[in-house]
C-alpha cells in the first residue's frame, strides 16, 4: 500500500503509531515524583524531537545513501528559518507560506552549495561544505545584520507589515503562529491520575510533517534512484567506468536533504518564530553527523533515534542542578553525599556534554552500526533461541542481508 | 518507484490513513482552563533561573545563580533575611511569595539565544515556572524576553546593559533593574573629560551584538558631545578568544584613547591583548594612551588582574559601598559563600526580591497584575539609593558608579575603586530618544 511492499507498510505503521502516541510514551513518571525530572513529554522537547528527526532523516539521503559526509547542513537549517521567519514578518504568521518559502530557498541554497562542493568527494567535500557553511554563519552573524539581526536572531514585532495577515493580535501583541487558525502552541492537557499529558497543536504538525518527511524518505531508499545513490556509496569510480555521470545523482541527493534541513528549520521558526545565527555554526552541522552516527547511518529509523537521544540529552541532562542532586542523595550519609554530588555535578548541568560524549563513544566503539544495530542484536538474541528449536541448520545457507529498515 | 502498482482499494486506503492522519491535529484546540499561565496551585510557587553556566559569561551565570539560591532562602524566611530589612517595601513576610513556598529550576544558556528559548520554554512548558529571570548577555534577555511576552510570563532581565532591551525590543511583561550603555555613557563621558582632556581621539572595539552596538553608539555619542574625536570603530565576533589582529591596527592609527565595548571573557582577552601589545605603555602627541572599558565587573576586574589597574569604567553596583542595603547584601552573601557578590549577583537578588514584592504588593502572581504594581514602583534600600521602575519602558532609574581599577588593592576582591556616583537626573534620558525608539511596550499577557 502507499506504493511500498508489506514489510515497510508495517513499518511506517509502527512509526506512525509511536510518533502520534509521542506525549503518552515520553512521560512515563508520575507528575510530583522524583523521576518527573526525566520526563519529555512536554511541547518544546517534542516538537524538536520531530524536527531534528526530519532533519537526520534528510542528512540520512546523503550521508547513509551516497556516504558524501557534509559537515555544512546547519547552513540549509538556517537558511530555512530565516526564510520562514521573514514570510512571518511580512506575510502572515500562518505557518504554510514560511515553510514553503523555506524549502524554496533552503533548496537553491543547496544547488549552488553542492554544484561547487561536489566537484570533489570525501575529505576535500567535508572541508567545502563545511567551508561554506562556517561562511554562511558569519554572514549572518555580522555581514548581513541587516536580514538576520546579527547575534540577536531575527525575531518578530509589532511594527512588521504582516500583510495578509493581523499585525497585532487582539491583546495587543504579535499575534501567535498557526496553521489557518490553529495555534501552534494550544494544547489540550489530559489529566490521568497521577500522570498529565500535554497534546501540543504544533508538536502534531511537526509529527504529520515528519511522518509525510519519513515517508518520502522511505521510498526514496526502495527507489532505483535510491537504488543508484548506494552504488555511488560502494565504488564510484566503477559506475564512472560504466559510462555512468554520477554527479546528477549526488547533486539530486545533496538539494533533497538540504531541503529537509530547510523544512526542519522552518519548523522551528514555526514552533518558535526566532532564527539565529547559531543555528548555522558548525557545531550545529556536527550535531546533526553525530545523530545520524548514534542512530545508525543508513538506517531509516537510527538518524530519529540519535536526534531524540542527543535532544533528550541536552534539555533533560542540562536541568538536573545541584539541588535536585541534593534531592536525590539525601539518604547518603552526609560526607559520602557530598563527594557522590561532586562526582555527579559534573555530568548533569552544564556538564551534560560529557554524558552525552562518554555514551556515544560507547555507541560508536560497542555498536558501530549505532543503536539500531544495539536493537538488531537484543531482536537476534530472541530470535536465534526460536531458531535453535526448529533445528534448522542456518548457517549453512546464504545469510538474508539486512533490511534496511531495521 | 519500485511498488506502485495503483489499485482502487489501495486509493482508498491510503487516502483514509492520510486523512485521518491530517485531521489528528485539530482535535487539539482546547486550551487550559488557568486563568493565566501556569497558575500555582499548590502550596509552592516555581521561578526559573537561566543564566549562562557555559559560554564566554559563565562566571557571571555562576554568581547569579549563587544569588538566586540566597534570594530565595531569603524568600522562604531562611538565613538572615539580607536586603528584605532594608528594603523600602515591607509587603514580603519571609514566608515564600504569597505564603507560597518558592522553589525554583535551573538552565543554560550558553549564551545563545536558540539555547536560551529551549531552556526557557522547557522551565515554562515542563517545570511550570510563572516567571523567567536571568541572562548574561543582552542578545539572549532580548529572545527570552521575546518568549516570555508570547507565553504570559514575567521576564526579570538580569545582566543585560544593551539600550534595546527596553528600547526597541522592550516587551510589557520585561523588567530590567540593571543600568544601560546610555547611562554609562552619559556618566562616564564627563570623567573621562575631566580626566584625559577634551580633544582625545578614540577607537572603539566592539563586541559584535546588539549590546556591542548600542554601548558603542552611547559611548560615542557621550564622548563626541564633550569634543572627542572617533578614529574607528571595530566590531569583533563574541567568540572570539584572541584579539590580537584587532589590536595591531590601532597602532598605526594617532588614537589616543581604546575604548573596549566587551564585556566577561571578551574583555579579558582583549584587554590583555592590548596591555602585551604595549598601549599602555604608549605615548601618542605627548600624552599617555588611556584604555577605558564602559562596563565593568569585579568578576572581569579579577580575571584581568595587573591589567586593570587605573582604567576606568561604569558599573551598576560594588560591594564596598557602605549603605545600609548594599552592606547587609554583601555580608549574607559573604556568610554563605566566603566572598562578597558581584553586580551581576547583585542585579539577580534585587530582581527576584522586586518581583516577589510585586507579586504580594498585587496580592496574585497574574503577569498584568505583577506588571502593573511594579510600573512606576519607587523603592529604596537595595543598594542603589532611591530607584524608579519608570512605567514607559520598564527600564530602573538609578545612580551610576563610575569606578577605577584600584592601584594598591588589599584583597582578590578589593579590585575597583568609585570614582564618582553620577546622580540619576543625570542619566535620565525621554523614553522617545532616539537611541531607544522604534519599539512598543505592547499589552502585558498572562497566557
Amino acid at each position: 500500500m502507499l506504493g511500498l511492499n508489506n514489510k515497510d507498510f508495517r513499518f511506517l505503521l509502527i512509526v506512525i503509531a509511536l510518533t502520534m502516541a509521542t506525549p503518552i510514551l515520553l512521560q512515563p513518571f508520575p507528575e510530583g515524583s522524583v523521576m518527573a525530572q526525566f520526563n519529555a513529554g512536554y511541547p518544546d522537547l517534542m516538537q524538536r524531537f520531530a524536527i531534528f528527526g526530519i532533519f537526520a532523516i534528510g542528512f540520512n539521503i546523503l550521508f547513509g545513501l551516497t556516504g558524501y559526509l557534509s559537515f555544512g547542513h546547519a547552513a540549509f537549517l538556517g537558511a530555512g528559518s530565516y526564510s520562514a521567519v521573514w514570510m512571518f514578518k511580512l506575510l502572515s504568521m500562518n505557518v504554510i507560506p514560511g515553510i514553503i518559502l523555506a524549502i524554496i530557498v533552503s533548496g537553491l541554497f543547496a544547488l549552488l552549495i553542492g554544484y561547487i562542493s561536489l566537484r570533489r568527494s570525501g575529505i576535500y567535500f567535508s572541508i567545502l561544505t563545511l567551508a561554506f557553511a562556517q561562511m554562511s554563519f558569519n554572514l549572518a552573524y555580522s555581514v548581513l545584520t541587516p536580514i538576520t539581526n546579527g547575534e540577536t536572531g531575527l525575531q518578530v514585532t509589532l511594527n512588521d507589515p504582516r500583510i495578509l495577515g493581523q499585525q497585532v493580535a487582539a491583546n495587543g501583541n504579535v499575534p501567535p503562529t498557526n496553521l489557518f487558525g490553529l495555534e501552534m502552541g494550544s494544547s489540550f492537557k489530559l489529566p490521568v491520575g497521577a500522570w498529565e499529558f500535554t497534546f501540543n497543536a504544533g508538536y502534531y504538525f511537526c509529527a504529520v510533517i515528519a511522518i509525510l518527511a519519513f515517508y518520502l524518505s522511505l521510498r526514496i531508499f526502495r527507489s532505483p534512484f535510491g537504488l543508484m545513490l548506494r552504488a555511488i556509496k560502494t565504488n564510484q569510480t566503477r559506475l564512472n567506468y560504466t559510462g555512468l555521470n554520477s554527479r546528477p545523482y549526488t547533486l539530486a541527493a545533496f538539494v533533497i536533504s538540504g531541503m529537509y534541513a530547510g523544512l526542519a528549520g522552518a519548523l522551528l521558526a514555526s514552533m518558535d518564530p526566532l532564527a539565529g545565527a547559531e543555528r548555522m555554526q558548525w557545531t550545529a552541522s556536527g550535531e546533526v553527523v553525530l545523530m545520524t552516527i548514534l542512530g545508525g547511518v543508513g538506517t531509516m529509523m537510527g538518524p530519529v533515534l540519535g536526534a531524540g537521544f542527543i535532544k533528550y540529552f541536552e534539555n533533560i541532562f542540562s536541568k538536573i542542578n545541584e539541588n535536585v542532586l541534593h534531592q536525590w542523595f539525601s539518604w547518603l550519609p552526609d560526607g559520602l553525599e557530598n563527594i557522590v554530588i561532586w562526582v555527579a555535578e559534573h555530568f548533569v548541568g552544564s556538564g551534560w556534554h560529557l554524558t552525552s560524549g562518554l555514551l556515544f563513544m560507547l555507541v560508536v566503539i560497542f555498536l558501530p552500526g549505532g543503536l539500531v544495530e544495539g536493537g538488531q542484536r537484543i531482536a537476534a538474541m530472541f530470535k536465534r533461541k526460536k531458531a535453535d528449536d526448529d533445528s534448522d541448520d542456518a548457517g549453512h545457507h546464504p545469510k538474508q542481508s539486512p533490511h534496511v529498515a531495521e | 518507484m519500485s511498488n506502485s502498482n495503483l489499485t482502487r482499494r489501495g486509493v482508498l486506503k491510503s487516502g483514509a490513513v492520510a486523512g485521518a492522519g491530517v485531521a489528528l491535529p485539530t482535535i487539539f484546540t482546547a486550551s487550559s482552563a488557568a486563568a493565566y499561565t501556569n497558575e500555582p496551585t499548590g502550596g509552592t510557587v516555581t521561578l526559573g533561573f537561566n543564566v549562562p553556566q557555559s559560554g564566554p559569561y559563565a562566571d557571571e551565570g555562576a554568581d547569579e545563580l549563587r544569588a538566586y539560591q540566597l534570594a530565595v532562602e531569603h524568600l522562604n524566611g531562611e538565613g538572615d533575611a539580607g536586603m528584605m530589612n532594608t528594603f523600602s517595601s515591607k509587603a514580603l513576610k519571609g514566608n515564600g511569595i504569597l505564603g507560597k513556598k518558592v522553589e525554583f529550576v535551573t538552565g543554560d544558556t550558553q549564551t545563545k539565544s536558540d539555547a536560551a528559548r529551549a531552556s526557557a520554554k522547557s522551565m515554562i512548558e515542563k517545570d511550570g515556572a510563572v516567571m523567567i529571570t536571568g541572562g548574561s548577555s543582552s542578545g539572549v534577555a532580548v529572545a527570552v524576553q521575546g518568549l516570555c511576552q508570547e507565553a504570559g510570563v514575567i521576564f526579570m532581565a538580569g545582566l543585560t546593559h544593551s539600550n534595546d532591551t527596553t528600547g526597541k525590543d522592550k516587551k510589557a511583561n520585561g523588567f530590567r533593574h540593571f543600568f544601560n550603555a546610555y547611562m554609562s555613557g552619559a556618566a562616564l563621558a564627563p570623567v573621562l573629560a575631566a580626566r584625559y582632556g577634551a580633544d582625545r581621539k578614540a577607537y572603539h572595539l566592539t563586541a559584535d551584538y546588539t549590546w556591542g552596538w548600542t554601548q558603542e553608539e552611547s559611548i560615542v555619542a557621550a564622548t563626541e558631545a564633550l569634543g572627542w574625536e572617533t578614529v574607528n570603530t571595530v566590531k569583533t565576533p563574541l567568540a572570539a578568544t584572541d584579539f590580537s589582529s584587532y589590536i595591531t591596527p590601532i597602532l598605526q592609527t594617532d588614537a589616543d584613547v581604546l575604548v573596549l565595548n566587551h564585556y566577561g571573557g571578551n574583555m579579558v582577552n582583549s584587554l590583555t591583548n592590548a596591555v602585551q601589545f604595549g598601549l599602555r605603555e604608549k605615548q601618542v602627541n605627548g600624552r599617555n594612551f588611556e584604555i577605558v572599558v564602559p562596563l565593568f565587573s569585579r568578576l572581569m576586574a579579577r580575571g584581568a588582574g595587573e591589567n586593570i589597574k587605573g582604567i576606568l569604567g561604569s558599573t551598576n553596583w560594588h560591594w564596598s559601598l557602605t549603605d545600609a542595603g548594599s552592606a547587609a547584601f554583601v555580608k549574607s552573601f559573604g556568610t554563605k559563600y566566603g566572598f562578597p557578590p558581584s553586580q551581576a549577583a547583585h542585579t539577580t537578588y534585587c530582581q527576584t526580591l522586586l518581583y516577589a514584592d510585586a507579586c504580594e504588593r498585587a496580592g496574585t502572581f497574574n503577569p498584568c497584575g505583577v506588571a502593573e504594581a511594579l510600573e512606576g514602583f519607587e523603592f529604596d534600600g537595595l543598594g542603589n539609593g532611591k530607584t524608579l521602575y519608570r512605567a514607559d519602558d520598564h527600564q530602573c532609574f538609578k545612580d551610576v558608579l563610575v569606578v577605577k581599577g584600584k592601584d594598591n588593592p588589599t584583597s582578590e576582591f578589593d579590585l575597583l575603586e568609585v570614582v564618582e556616583i553620577t546622580p540619576v537626573d543625570q542619566v535620565t534620558y525621554d523614553p522617545n530618544h532616539p537611541m531607544f525608539a522604534g519599539g512598543a511596550l505592547g499589552e502585558c499577557n498572562a497566557g
